[in-house]
């Protein structure tokens, strides 16, 4: 018995030793943005502020370059907002094709989709800019927006596999009634794959507030600059008296993150553990 | 309704529900690859039309460009040092979380948090100043009687940092391992220790080989991923790949010669041979799988 404690306690001091010196790093960033700027690096050795001050957040928040913060956060949503609607709709639509639809070239297709899961991105990058420039479109949220509409194999991948996991049944009860293809999917297979469409927004929303390449390729105003472009600001523009205003708003850029971890853990690991792929 | 007409109809329905990735596919990834395949045989600046040169850029890539080497051992190291470490910790901490107990919950959240937010700008610059000369690295290593080292002086200690970075983010690999692990039906440990096997036979023995296909596809994904890798390198050298090109990983040292020095068709070059790197290496984990994948056979 007493072996059997001591085998708990052990592990138990493993874990959490473990998982202390995981999460110290974000603690540490925490506990930062609550220091005098000038004190962060003279006391960084120690977690805990002395003296505790707010005036981080405030200088922070006022913002870089001419530029309230809350435009950064706003422009932030708008692309997050934008790009999951696109990708999520999307991708459930031609979830559907594969995953029900009989059709020829349907394995081909799918295999293809699969393809472009492990293609590395810079294959793609310099023509992309080349079209989009030819567009016009760059200096906007465009190249970064619309081809999130075309939808995203990873979030395909993952409807496909729900989608398959609800009876066959139910489409050849519905397909009786008369139902169309279309009415079907929006009627019949969104209200139930609502689960995995969840999932997939949670993703693109991450992907979405922390992606830097597109905004640092595609967008050259300050204006139009998201959390992460304007983070990127506050580190060109590094000095010991901005310190604690660039730690401040990189806790700030966290706290969404944050909070959707928390809210939709079970989603999230669900997602991960399922699919086998990388969040 | 004719037989026909009810076939040609399946035909369009299925492709005009998957018409948006057909699309997105054609326009955004097959006419890319294939432009960038001739742009990587041409010398364009974005200004001025593309000029055919043949196979100048590849030439000047292997023997006229030290930076382009450099770029590639920074990046065979990052990812055949990073890769490896990020596995082996997801794999160690997944069967240590292997059991039951209330706390399971807390832990697993703790040690996944990382890999949410690492890809993160502001993750980026928190571990930028982890290992400033005054940072907490640095203190800790003090701590324990070490001297500082000036991390940002010396290209493999910089290097060192971003391979760092890298492991901390090993929780999503963790939960994979761990939703391998829970597969694993607890009868063939039964057997196992009814026949008297010690822990670590079970596990070389039971556990490892049946978490092989997991253990190959997440080889594969990491491993890509990892030669993709750009926002800590862009953020931590603030977009240089210094000291001495020390963090100058492949993506960055793409985007640089593209978007820096508008060298386009240069830039087109190492995207093909960045893909045909990941084409052989994922080829070469594919065919060596037969002989450490152990793949189980359905009975019945």
């Amino acid at each position: 018995m007493a072996g059997k404690r001591l085998r708990w306690a052990a592990w138990h001091l493993l874990a959490a030793g473990g998982a202390f010196l995981m999460i110290y790093p974000v603690i540490w960033l925490f506990m930062s943005s609550f220091k005098r700027s000038e004190l962060i690096f003279v006391t960084a050795g120690s977690l805990l502020p002395d003296p505790w001050v707010w005036e981080n957040y405030v200088t922070g928040w006022k913002g870089i370059g001419g530029l309230h913060f809350g435009i950064f956060v706003k422009n932030s949503l708008v692309l997050v907002v934008l790009a999951t609607i696109g990708a999520v709709l999307s991708s459930a639509l031609v979830a559907f094709g594969f995953a029900r639809l009989k059709f020829k070239g349907n394995k081909f297709w799918f295999s293809v989709m699969m393809l472009t899961l492990m293609l590395p991105f810079e294959v793609t990058l310099v023509p992309q800019y080349i079209l989009f420039s030819e567009l016009g479109w760059l200096n906007s949220i465009k190249p970064i927006v619309v081809p999130a509409y075309f939808g995203a194999p990873f979030f395909i991948f993952l409807m496909i596999q729900f989608i398959r996991s609800i009876p066959a049944e139910l489409d050849e009860a519905a397909t009786i009634d008369g139902c169309g293809k279309f009415r079907l999917f929006w009627r019949i297979i969104v209200p139930l794959i609502m689960p995995a469409m969840a999932t997939a927004s949670i993703f693109s929303f991450y992907w979405r507030w922390e992606d830097l390449l597109g905004p640092l390729l595609y967008l050259n105003r300050p204006s139009l600059y998201p959390v992460s472009m304007a983070l990127k600001m506050y580190l060109d523009a590094e000095t010991i008296s901005n310190w604690g205003a660039m730690f401040a708003m990189s806790v700030v850029s966290l706290i969404p993150v944050l909070i959707v971890f928390f809210l939709f853990q079970r989603q999230i690991v669900e997602g991960i553990s399922t699919t086998g792929l990388k969040g | 309704m004719s037989m026909r007409f009810a076939a040609w109809r399946d035909q369009f329905t299925g492709y005009a529900f998957i018409s948006p990735f057909l699309l997105g596919f054609l326009i955004f990834t097959a006419f890319p690859i294939a432009a960038s395949l001739y742009l990587s045989f041409t010398d364009y600046d974005l200004f001025s039309p593309p000029s055919w040169v043949g196979l100048e850029q590849y030439q000047t890539m292997f023997s006229g460009d030290p930076k382009f080497w450099k770029s590639l051992r920074v990046t065979f190291i990052y990812v055949f040092v990073g890769v490896p470490l990020r596995l082996s910790f997801a794999l160690l901490v997944a069967l240590l979380l292997n059991r039951a107990s209330r706390a399971i919950g807390v832990y697993r959240t703790v040690y996944y948090l990382p890999s949410i937010i690492g890809g993160s700008v502001a993750v980026s610059i928190m571990w930028r100043n982890l290992y400033g000369d005054e940072g907490v690295i640095n203190k800790a290593l003090n701590f324990i009687g070490l001297e500082s080292v000036r991390w940002f002086a010396d290209p493999f200690a910089a290097l060192w940092m971003l391979i760092t970075l890298s492991v901390w983010q090993f929780g999503s690999s963790m939960l994979i391992f761990l939703a391998g692990l829970k597969n694993i039906p607890p009868s063939l440990y039964e057997a196992a220790s009814v026949d008297g096997g010690n822990p670590l036979q079970r596990f070389f023995r039971i556990t490892m080989p049946l978490l092989t296909p997991v253990i190959l596809f997440n080889t594969i994904m990491q491993t890509i991923a990892a030669f993709m890798t750009f926002i800590p390198a862009y953020i931590i050298s603030k977009g240089e790949g210094g000291p001495l090109d020390g963090t100058l990983l492949y993506s960055l040292y793409l985007f640089r010669r593209a978007f820096v020095f508008y060298d386009m068709g240069y830039a087109a070059a190492m995207a093909w041979i960045l893909l045909a790197i990941v084409a052989v290496l994922t080829a070469l984990v594919f065919f060596t799988s037969k002989y450490w994948v152990f793949y189980e056979t359905k009975e019945d």
